[in-house]
């Protein structure tokens, strides 16, 4: 079998490994090394999508990574990706790829309508048409919208591909593998630098693949390839295609995403699909290369149109034709290479050449080989729809604004050059201030901001003499900054034909009558009449041009549009171009997969999961867990068909009837040492410190230095110098932080030392009236009477061998103890209290319960402690001390936290005994009032008190302190709900708090 | 992602640190009479600088100390970084 437009015996394709995929449907072959672009292209398919908003016939226009059109979805493993270039896509076996962008099919596009209703669609039609009326948004304008833009769609499934991250350090990073970055990278190693060479295409070499120039007595392509080879002999390089740099950020950071499997049928165990590389570099080497840019003209999107480049790439690295009857249009001298190409392979080229008599090498050579050349010639208009069928050329005038009488030529491709643009995204990503060079009518890097330094045509340069000779003496200056060593490599002597200079002409006027569209920006469909009404519309800044039109947006990021639109804007303002300026560069230079963004860090790896020493215990028996900042806490334990309700009111009633235990591991601990502990204390908590004995544990809140209540917990003194502070779960790392902020920054005469110890310690709340007959068996030596061991008091004491620190204190209100243990002893410990409770009745309990207990106890916790509370709103001005200073007492003095009405906590019960208040409820004075009905105070914490058995609930409540014996409503929108509750003391049991002294 | 020097631990990357305010606000010393609007000022109100600005950074990754870092908040080029009792 044959393809059409394969021609034979040329290209680096490999002809023995034939590929067999699918496109839109249909079964084609392809050869190992083709993309899916020069695979269709040798199978004559142009026709790969629709345009942007005129839904016009989409076909190939560049090679690689500058192809704005030929998007496709990708579908491999039953998964699909969208937005796939088809350039960039190297075929694999099976391949299956559609057609974005039209529907019902590629060849019968409906939105092709567009195409007709222009007056739909001008520059700003997103702004002017959709804005009016507004209720037609939600329901009309806004799935018009969806369905008709966008390239492609996003998977919904889990995706089963691994991406990586990788974190990696160079002196030199070096960005593309052209003869700049080959030449750079080469100098440097030699030189001892460690080089990071990363090149985006498969195959190193850059534009020395496609070039007819000779290096050191070599063709330029085998000279890529031995020093490709030697690098990857060094151990100081690290060599790595199908890698593309497409981010510059701060501190010479740079990310490069790596496709490791995107070019096989599968993944290869234990390879990732795409890795993300991290690179701190210590210098950064920019040898992008430079794109080729379009000549504007009528129809100049129709597939068939194509780069003069990327013509001769698909020819000399695919052996591929993108016609066999082209023409080339050109202001310069590449398309003369170009047409040479297709000379050579016995296809007779026509060129239409801007200039009227120039002279080179090049052009003699055209001539020598009896190429059709036409001077002063330029396309006015592509004709054929879904094809190029033939092109309107005429005679231009040598001011360029007449054209001659209009003829017509044959052809089935019209191959562009209009000079090159330098590749200058990640130099403007760095900070670089880009200056423009009217030499070569682009923008080039200019005054470093950050340790970058572009070299080769990057930097403007398209002599191949030159760049070498400059990439050597950079990557030879550069690594000696860094090794000090000076290596010189000899820089090799270069055989290259002579180009002559490119015409500054760029877009062909419209002959009289005509109405073509002229393309500037090919992904967004933008025009240059789109620009010209922008413009006429009082849009000035070429940053506010982009954003109308669409300029330059999207994947493309103006890659092949931006300095034509700019041309353009100078024009018509009467401006320089480098008065107009250029529009930011933002990474991602190509899109890039947000699997790789993501990484491993998906799932359960998004955070770590920490688990107490005791979990796999609660595991087996039937804990169902709940996530409490990053640990898991069993939430209840389930027994026979218990929900969270039954469970977690039978747990609560046990402790008060009998006995439970609960895992506390995850409370937070800080072990605190140093003279000065006493006063640095004193200083952090609201109430008095000083005076605190050995032995004793005292409860205390801290603020922020706003007056707002940061955090509670209790502080136990060890010994004379050693203390240990408890924090809330959530809180744990802040307060440490805060601490460690005054000892260090605020109060460093203070001689304290603090070290979190949270996972140093398991720990076991043991909680209800039979918990001391528990405590005495688990320590028979240890004397933990009422008289031993009283309210707040703290022992230390031998468990069965195992050193223990007894805390008497109570979260529940109950009669209550905390045992810690080392980590490791954890499980021993906990096992020891169920056998020892068993004859108590001892169940333990989880978080569910356990908020049962405070909540009805009226004591705060973290929705009470909710970062707009101070200690007054809490109930705890009792424990802020009027004689001492500490953080954030001064601001307790602002008049809206004295205010005789201040938000108070206090306690809800519904008036029908019944009803649960949603947490969250809102409380007002009128069940039915005109909105917004005025909001008294809400509802933060809900429960049912297994004391009185009904609903009870904490609430945060303007004026609470005279609010008790008050009706109010409790309304819930969400619920929807509206609760007549009576309000009540916070301290709903045990008011005077007798059972934890008992 | 900034590269920050640690004056104990070295160049290390942005991930390892916790940003920490403005290191030129002085916290009044304790039980000093204040007025009020001298507490409003330390508490509330931070310059917001663009270009060089003397701030706190808490190394919190890695030996969880606090030290000042000078830098442009515009370029985010660092000048220097120093020990809380360091002026320069
Ligand atoms: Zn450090």
């Amino acid at each position: 079998m044959s393809q059409d437009f394969r021609i034979d015996k040329i290209g680096l394709i490999n002809r023995d490994k034939k590929i067999s995929f699918k496109f839109n449907g249909k079964n084609y072959f392809g050869y190992e090394g083709d993309t899916l672009a020069s695979a269709l292209i040798a199978n004559g398919v142009h026709l790969v999508g629709r345009s942007f908003k005129y839904h016009r016939p989409r076909g190939f226009f560049g090679a690689g990574v500058d192809e704005p059109y030929a998007i496709v979805q990708l579908y491999k493993n039953n998964e699909t990706e969208p937005n796939v270039r088809a350039t960039e896509q190297e075929l694999f076996e099976g391949l299956e790829a559609k057609s974005v962008n039209c529907w019902p099919n590629v060849n019968f596009d409906i939105g092709a309508i567009n195409n007709f209703l222009n007056k739909f669609f001008p520059a700003g039609f997103y702004y002017k048409t959709f804005m009016w009326p507004k209720s037609f948004w939600y329901k009309v304008y806004e799935p018009f919208i969806r369905k008709a833009a966008g390239f492609g769609v996003a998977s919904i499934k889990h995706d089963k591909e691994r991406y990586e991250h990788k974190y990696e350090y160079c002196d030199l990073l070096i960005t593309g593998s052209g003869p700049s970055g080959l030449a750079s990278a080469y100098a440097a190693a030699k030189n001892g630098a460690r080089v990071i060479l990363a090149e985006d295409k498969p195959r190193f070499g850059g534009s020395l693949l496609t070039s007819e120039v000779n290096i050191g007595n070599q063709s330029g392509k085998e000279w890529a390839e031995n020093i490709v080879a030697e690098l990857k002999e060094m151990p100081n390089v690290i060599v790595k295609n199908r890698s593309q740099v497409f981010g510059y950020y701060d501190h010479n950071m740079l990310v490069m995403s790596e496709r490791l499997s995107d070019h096989l049928p599968k993944s290869k165990k234990y390879s990732p699909r795409q890795r993300l590389w991290y690179i701190r570099a210590k210098e950064v080497v920019i040898s992008s290369g430079s794109i080729e840019r379009p000549l504007v003209f009528g129809n100049n999107d129709t597939p068939g149109v194509v780069l003069s480049s990327a013509a001769k790439e698909y020819l000399k690295v695919y052996g591929v034709l993108v016609g066999r009857n082209p023409l080339i249009f050109t202001n310069n001298d590449s398309g003369y290479e170009t047409a040479i190409e297709f000379k050579k392979n016995g296809i007779w080229p026509v060129i239409l050449d801007t200039r009227s008599n120039p002279n080179s090498e090049v052009i003699d050579e055209a001539k020598r080989m009896g190429i059709n050349i036409k001077f002063s010639y330029v396309v006015v208009a592509a004709k054929g729809y879904k094809k190029v069928k033939s092109a309107e050329i005429a005679k231009i005038s040598e001011d360029k604004k007449d054209l001659g009488q209009i003829e017509n030529i044959n052809c089935d491709c019209i191959c562009v050059s209009g000079f090159w643009t330098p590749t200058i995204h990640l130099a403007s990503q760095s900070g670089n201030k880009t200056k423009f060079d009217k030499e070569i009518d682009a923008f080039v890097p200019g005054q470093s901001k950050q340790e970058e330094t572009t070299v080769g045509s990057a930097n403007g340069i398209f002599t191949l003499e030159e760049t070498l000779k400059t990439s050597f003496e950079t990557g030879q200056e550069l690594s000696k900054k860094i090794t000090k060593n000076d290596n010189k490599v000899s820089i090799p002597t270069v055989v290259e034909k002579k180009l002559t200079k490119h015409d500054k002409f760029w877009c062909v006027p419209l002959p009289e009558g005509k109405k073509y569209k002229r393309f500037l920006d090919f992904q967004n469909d933008v025009v240059v009449t789109d620009v010209e009404l922008a413009l006429r519309e009082g849009y000035r800044s070429i940053e506010h041009v982009k954003r109308y039109t669409t300029l330059g947006m999207a994947t493309d990021q103006g890659k092949t549009s931006n300095l034509n639109g700019l041309q353009l804007v100078s024009n018509v303002e009467n401006k320089v171009v480098p008065a107009v300026g250029h529009t930011t560069f933002r990474p991602p230079y190509t899109p890039v997969t947000i699997g790789a963004i993501v990484g491993r860090e998906i799932g359960k790896h998004s955070k770590p999961t920490r688990k107490s020493p005791i979990h796999l215990w609660h595991e087996k028996n039937n804990a169902v867990f709940v996530d409490a900042g990053v640990w898991l806490r069993p939430r209840y334990y389930k027994q026979r068909d218990e929900g969270l309700f039954e469970a977690s009111k039978r747990e609560a009633e046990n402790v008060r009837k009998n006995v439970g235990v609960c895992d506390v591991t995850t409370l937070g601990k800080i072990d605190i040492k140093g003279p000065d502990v006493a006063e640095f204390l004193n200083r952090v908590y609201t109430n008095a410190w000083l005076k605190l004995p050995v032995g004793k544990a005292r409860y205390g809140v801290m603020l922020r230095e706003d007056g707002i209540v940061m955090d509670d917990g209790t502080t136990t003194r060890i010994s004379e110098n050693h203390y240990h502070m408890t924090t809330t779960t959530a809180q744990a790392a802040n307060v440490l932080s805060h601490l460690e902020y005054y000892l260090q920054i605020v109060w460093p005469e203070l001689n304290v030392n603090v070290v979190s110890t949270t996972e140093q310690w398991a720990g076991a709340a043991i909680a209800g009236p039979k918990s001391r007959n528990v405590l005495q068996k688990l320590f028979p030596d240890t004397d933990v009477s009422n008289e031993g061991l009283p309210f707040m008091g703290y022992l230390e004491g031998n468990l069965f061998g195992v050193y223990a620190r007894i805390f008497r204190i109570s979260f529940s209100g109950e009669l209550a103890y905390e045992v810690n243990v080392q980590s490791d002893n954890g499980n021993f410990m906990w096992e020891k209290i169920i056998e020892i409770g068993k004859e108590f009745s001892i169940q333990p309990y989880g978080t569910e319960a356990l908020s049962t207990l405070r909540i009805e106890m009226g004591h705060v916790a973290g929705s009470e402690l909710d970062g707009r509370t101070i200690p007054y709103d809490n109930g705890l001005q009792g424990l802020v001390s009027k004689k001492k200073d500490f953080i954030g007492k001064r601001s307790l003095n602002r008049s809206a936290f004295t205010a005789e009405d201040r938000q108070k906590v206090v306690g809800v019960v519904p008036l029908d005994k019944k009803t649960s208040i949603p947490e969250g409820s809102h409380l007002v004075k009128e069940a039915k009032s005109k909105l917004p009905n005025p909001k008294l105070g809400h509802v933060s914490a809900s429960c049912w008190s297994v004391e009185y058995n009904n609903p009870f609930s904490l609430a945060i409540l303007r004026d609470g302190k005279n609010m008790i014996g008050e009706k109010l409503f409790a309304l819930s929108p969400l619920k929807n709900k509206t609760i007549p509750v009576e309000i009540v003391s916070s301290h709903y049991v045990d008011p005077k708090g007798e059972r934890v002294r008992s | 992602m900034l590269h920050i020097k640690c004056p104990h631990c070295g160049l290390r990357s942005q991930n390892e640190f916790a940003y920490g305010g403005d290191a030129t606000v002085k916290r009044p010393e304790l039980n000093k009479e204040v007025s009020d609007k001298e507490w409003d000022t330390f508490v509330y109100l931070r310059k917001s600088p663009r270009g060089k600005h003397l701030e706190f950074w808490h190394h919190i990754s890695g030996c969880r100390q606090w030290f000042k870092v000078e830098r442009d908040t515009v370029t985010h080029e660092i000048f220097k970084t120093l020990k809380p009792n360091e002026d320069n």
